[in-house]
């Protein structure tokens, strides 16, 4: 079993479309799983119905017990993250700063602070319209851990394609090179970049290969959108070759995309297109390189 | 005046829509844009800007010192994130796990941890010909946005008063960085594109804004693709729409140059009109 990341460092780049458009290319040979948990928007192409949804718990909220604390303060003077609100010299805890460290139930004199589990949000396994297994989750509004609830939908994807026997798990990763993108890299296979030829989709996909290079992961890029500044589309062949980046395929700037979505399908899924045709090589090539 | 601009999804126009606002702006007005997507900023690809000032930023960690250490193991015990742990005689820190709450230091009874400095990013402050510029990058293999949003926005608000408009660049998605670069503004705009995956995670941003009672607005962008779900569903939730910036192959190519739209495509300069005067007459 091969896992497949695609991710771009700056967000819209086509990510999403392009992992759904290889999903439905790979058919019955493949396990998805939406690690984009922060925005999720593969769902909308590929349409599962759920057959499993888990409530996920990471980390930790203090909880102040009103009728026992003697509101002394030492919770206020221990919190690292400005999370103890005080109001008419009542202590209560603020659930959006409040990072789960436990110090402040560490120190209260009269144990009136509890840590409790907390519920960061969803996951589902669920069959897509072409019947396919989907992994995909929402995280909590405002949580954190992100990172967590990602490698939660990863691993759950890696035992079903390892139970049914699927060779591969397309996922689809999140914007950016913090904590949800370390987790979807972690155990990858073969990273997929996806740009756009812009000043922000070159500059983004250099700092995002710094964090793919840190992992030793052999990656390929896609450049969407390739005939939108041929100045830049050729600057971000060059970085390729000088980083040693497999170039897997140019695709145009073309609407294409947006009509396909605005359909709820992918762009693979309507005849005769030029894009169906490039993204069917590419899809045939990735397979190729990571046998 | 502190205007956060986010979105829910990336790639809808965040940064185009910071960088055309608060040179726009900055006509009339004295302006501070920040761009707080520290994981990926990108103001600074759009502006011609002078640096007057970097540092390094600093998230602390602890550091094992074996002089005193009874090997105890309460460090390990208090560290809800297993960033320190005893293997047989050895105190090992995990930095990246790290949330710095200082819990193993201070709890340690022989102050075998104290806490040190670990960079985990830069800031950086310039000047462009007509307002000021603050952009933070966060180390690559630093995993926690956090600590340097909330650092950087300090810096900004030690140096500028309340009469500056203080525009916020903001990360994508819902999560953590986001509530942080967004809780304290006065007004935070959306800004979305009319296509089923900008309507999804504009609906969530929607809900984070809601949830967090922060008065918002919505700009639509690349207006003209796609649908009407989101025009629809801000008639019927009386959600205030800002602004729409039209579809045009024209900005997509002056956006992918690094250059400003404002003065040369005259729909956006009027639809940036229309932002500044419901900022002025409702904020």
């Amino acid at each position: 079993m091969k896992e497949i990341v695609i991710i771009s460092g700056k967000g819209g780049t086509g990510k999403t479309s392009i992992t759904a458009s290889f999903a439905v290319l790979g058919d019955k040979d493949v396990v998805i799983a939406d690690c984009d948990v922060d925005a999720a928007d593969m769902h909308i192409l590929l349409q599962p119905e759920n057959a499993k949804s888990e409530d996920f718990y990471s980390g930790e909220l203090a909880i102040i017990d009103q009728e026992i604390c003697t509101q002394c303060g030492k919770c206020f003077d221990v919190c690292r993250f400005d999370a103890i609100d005080v109001k008419n010299g009542i202590h209560t805890v603020n659930e959006l700063s409040c990072e789960g460290c436990g110090y402040c139930a560490r120190v209260c004199p009269v144990d009136a602070i509890t840590n409790i589990p907390l519920n960061v949000g969803k996951w589902h396994i669920a069959n897509t319209r072409i019947h396919q297994p989907f992994v995909h989750a929402k995280l909590g509004i405002g949580a954190d851990n992100s990172g967590k609830l990602v490698a939660q939908v990863k691993n759950v994807a890696k035992e079903i394609a390892e139970e049914y026997n699927r060779p591969y798990v397309l996922v689809d990763g999140s914007p950016g090179v913090g904590c949800p993108v370390v987790s979807s890299l972690s155990g990858a296979h073969f990273v997929v970049l996806v740009t756009e030829p812009t000043v922000s989709g070159l500059h983004d996909l250099k700092r995002v290969y710094e964090l793919v290079n840190k992992f030793h992961i052999p990656a390929g890029c896609i450049i969407n959108k390739s005939d939108l500044n041929s100045n830049k589309t050729n600057e971000i062949k060059e970085f390729l070759i000088s980083e040693k980046i497999i170039h897997l395929a140019d695709l145009p700037y073309d609407e294409a995309f947006t009509v396909a979505m605005t359909d709820c399908k992918t762009v693979v899924e309507f005849d005769d297109t030029k894009l169906k045709q490039i993204l069917t090589e590419t899809w045939n090539n990735i397979k190729e390189l990571i046998k | 005046m502190k205007i956060a601009i986010a979105s829910g999804k990336g790639g809808t126009g965040k940064t185009t829509l910071s960088t055309n606002l608060a040179s726009f702006l900055a006509k009339t007005y004295k302006v501070v844009l920040t761009d707080l997507d520290v994981e990926e900023p990108n103001s600074a690809l759009f502006l011609q800007t002078e640096l007057i000032h970097a540092e390094d930023k600093f998230k602390m960690i602890p550091e094992w010192n074996k002089t005193n250490c009874t090997l105890c193991g309460n460090c390990q015990d208090v560290c809800n994130y297993h960033a320190v742990i005893k293997i047989v005689d050895m105190i090992m820190v995990f930095p990246e796990l790290c949330h710095s709450c200082y819990a193993c230091s201070e709890l340690c009874p022989t102050n075998s941890l104290p806490m040190i400095k670990k960079k985990m990013g830069e800031l950086k402050h310039f000047k462009t010909d007509s307002f000021d510029f603050v952009e933070s990058r966060l180390t690559i293999g630093e995993e926690q946005a956090v600590p340097l949003i909330k650092q950087t926005l300090k810096f900004v608000d030690e140096r500028f008063d309340n009469n500056t408009y203080k525009i916020y660049d903001s990360p994508p998605g819902t999560s953590c960085p986001v509530i942080e670069a967004t809780k304290d503004a006065d007004f935070v705009i959306l800004i979305t594109e009319p296509t089923p995956f900008g309507f999804n995670d504009v609906v969530l941003a929607i809900e984070t804004m809601q949830e967090l009672k922060k008065d918002f607005g919505i700009v639509i962008n690349r207006y003209g693709l796609g649908n009407n779900d989101i025009e629809n569903y801000c008639d019927k939730n009386n959600i205030q729409i800002l602004a729409k910036i039209p579809n045009k192959r024209e900005i997509a190519e002056l956006y992918s140059k690094g250059e400003l739209l404002w003065d040369k495509i005259p729909e956006v300069k009027s639809e940036l009109g229309k932002i500044v005067s419901y900022l002025k007459s409702h904020v």
